[in-house]
């Protein structure tokens, strides 16, 4: 019996060992590629975080149109991919139904707080938070007491950026103005810069001065109006100080790279779990973006206001509303 | 910019609409009048569409390449031009179904310029961003500020003839090209020949297979520039189907303006007007209704559009000839 215990444990031991030894990562890069200055590049980064770090190659993919995600995902499992990483909340369908196909390989996505399987590890971000300490940002900067916000396509998701970005605005100034305007409907809304353009013109020639973009592709139209119109952009997702150097304000940093390594590490070590991980300032997952684009625009006195913002938020002496959690912005 | 009082704040506010209609139009007219030429010679062009997409990624990237915003133009064009000719060889020279045609070299620039886009730029098939060089910037007319200070008309010219880029006066200039083609030389004549009645044209001796050509060529010069105008002019950089569907707007405003370059132009300004004023009223609380929903206000040029469309415009008459490839009789 003992000897039996003994061969049993050994055989494990050895399939453990095998198992981390042969880890095959591979990762699903939605539309936009991994070289899009935004949210894909943000995970890219992560995942070259974990290459450089423990020489494990990780298998890519880089979806171009829509129907490409399951097939895609199914193709990495066949492969024998032992952690399948989904990018964005559009590929939540085709991991659902791929995770009960394969229930022995793990999956792991970016962006989603619903779904529910054994084998599968969510994140979420908590943008209301990121959003909440540019809006202080853009309420310091602003001299007219009038700001803006561009959003996407019009969901819950990007509601929730522009409840805690007017948040943290009128906790500045509580007499500002904030301007919100959603690109669409449909995701091209996350690909039409020129309307991006025009609607911060239009909240530019109502006197904004400070333009807050969360609306992925479309945002390159909103921070080259503002640069045009000598006015100030906020950047998204990934640090966008760099596109119009002296003109971005800041940019509400999401911290996907974070989750991309997390996820890969802890199947390296064997410490993955499924279920949701939700990051937020606290956790590093969200934050501003200070560098040498924005260094000037940065006055001390607006660094001190998002420090304490942060710090508050962090200690729970500010409890920033979700958009989520009721559907409503009461600010 | 703000003026103080309420009438004098409307005003500017009126005024920057319109200014936003021109930026908004322009794509749209360039687009209506190579359509124009296009369908009067007899051939349907749903590609103007696809021709504005792989230009505008022409323009951004060889703009970027170059850091010239003029040879981003004159590659766009090119490209056009060269669809266009594949839109007639397939279509004149093959005989082949002209919607079909159109429909493969729309889904044709969705697939290259994204292909093509990742391969040169390895940014998920944008382009870099574009610096000011590489950009058709906003032309200052002299005295603006000046003028500008005068009462109700000083706002006009300092906001809304001011401040254009040169692509949007060409679009405007195309207008009164493409009218003073069609009706005032004998290219005109023929044109208009071919599309109503090529047998006639035909016996006079003159090819109808050439100057259908003829008339793709210049229409595919106007579609290079409203693709450069949305890349490098009123954009800064190209992204994955960036025309959004303004090719068929523009076919649809030209089919409600009758095939006429005045009524297109017209279309065209009511689209781009709509649009702005879409922009505009998001989040604004409207007088008795209180503030409408985003989807209303998003939806709103499309619903005025059907509505226009079925009360107004009256028959549509498209040039006799449309659609079909011409057989020489024997």
């Amino acid at each position: 019996m003992r000897i039996k215990t003994m061969i049993a444990a050994a055989a494990i031991a050895v399939s453990t060992t095998a198992v981390a030894a042969d880890m095959k990562p591979a990762v699903i890069y939605d539309m936009g590629g991994k070289f899009d200055k935004s949210f894909n590049e943000g995970v890219y980064n992560g995942v070259q975080k974990f290459t450089s770090e423990t020489g494990i190659e990780v298998m890519e993919f880089e979806v171009t149109n829509e129907t490409q995600r399951e097939q895609a995902m199914r193709r990495m499992a066949e492969r024998g991919a032992t952690i399948v990483l989904g990018v964005g909340f559009a590929q939540a369908d085709a991991i659902s139904k791929v995770a009960a196909e394969f229930p022995d390989t793990k999956f792991s996505i970016i962006d989603v707080s619903w779904l529910d399987a054994p084998n599968l590890r969510q994140y979420a971000f908590k943008e209301h938070e990121g959003s909440y300490i540019v809006g202080v940002a853009a309420a310091k900067a602003s001299k007219t007491g009038k700001v803006g916000f561009v959003g996407g396509m019009d969901i819950g998701l990007i509601r929730r950026f522009g409840c805690g970005y007017v948040g943290g605005v009128k906790s500045v100034n509580a007499n500002a103005e904030v301007y919100q305007n959603m690109t669409g409907t449909t995701p091209s809304a996350w690909n039409d810069p020129a309307k991006g353009a025009e609607l911060t013109q239009s909240q530019i020639d109502r006197g904004a001065d400070v333009v807050y973009h969360a609306a992925g592709g479309t945002g390159a139209g909103v921070i080259q109006a503002a640069a045009d119109a000598g006015k100030l952009a906020i950047g998204v997702d990934s640090n966008q100080n760099g596109m119009a150097p002296g003109s971005v304000l800041t940019s509400m940093l999401k911290r996907v790279d974070v989750a991309a390594y997390e996820t890969f590490m802890d199947v390296k070590n064997g410490n993955f779990s499924a279920g949701v991980h939700v990051l937020g300032l606290a956790e590093g997952g969200v934050d501003w973006a200070l560098d040498e684009n924005n260094a000037s625009l940065v006055t001390d006195d607006m660094k001190a206001a998002i420090e304490s913002a942060r710090a508050d938020i962090i200690s729970g002496k500010v409890k920033v509303h979700d958009y989520f959690s009721d559907e409503s912005c009461p600010y | 910019m703000q003026e103080e009082g309420g009438v004098a704040d409307l005003w500017l506010q009126f005024l920057l609409t319109i200014d936003a209609t021109l930026r908004v139009a322009t794509p749209l007219i360039l687009c209506a009048m190579a359509g124009i030429f296009s369908e009067k010679s007899g051939i349907i062009d749903i590609s103007l569409e696809g021709k504005m997409l792989m230009s505008a990624f022409a323009a951004a990237a060889v703009a970027t390449l170059t850091s010239s915003a003029l040879a981003g133009l004159v590659t766009a064009i090119g490209v056009s031009v060269l669809l266009g000719l594949l839109h007639g060889l397939a279509s004149i020279t093959l005989r082949g179904n002209q919607v079909i045609s159109g429909l493969a070299i729309n889904i044709l620039a969705s697939g290259l310029t994204v292909t093509i886009g990742i391969a040169m730029f390895k940014q998920g098939g944008q382009t870099p961003n574009l610096s000011r060089a590489e950009r058709f910037r906003p032309i200052e007319l002299p005295f603006a500020e000046q003028i500008g200070n005068l009462p109700l008309i000083g706002p006009i010219y300092r906001e809304v003839i001011s401040g254009h880029n040169i692509l949007v006066w060409v679009a405007l200039a195309a207008v009164l090209f493409t009218a003073f083609i069609l009706t005032r030389t004998r290219f005109g004549l023929r044109l208009r020949a071919v599309g109503e009645k090529p047998e006639a044209l035909d016996s006079a001796g003159v090819s109808v297979a050439k100057t259908r050509y003829l008339a793709l060529i210049v229409a595919g010069v106007l579609c290079g520039m409203a693709g450069a105008y949305l890349s490098t002019a009123h954009g800064s950089g190209f992204v994955r189907e960036m025309t959004a569907g303004k090719g068929y707007i523009a076919l649809a405003a030209m089919i409600f303006g009758k095939w006429q370059p005045r009524g297109a132009l017209l279309a065209c300004l009511l689209f781009g007007f709509l649009e702005a004023v879409a922009s505009r009223l998001q989040g604004v609380d409207v007088p008795l209704i209180g503030e409408a929903p985003v989807d209303l206000i998003l939806a709103l040029p499309y619903l005025l559009t059907v509505i226009l469309l079925a009360g107004f415009v009256g028959k549509a008459m498209p040039p006799r000839a449309i659609g079909e490839p011409y057989v020489k009789e024997r």
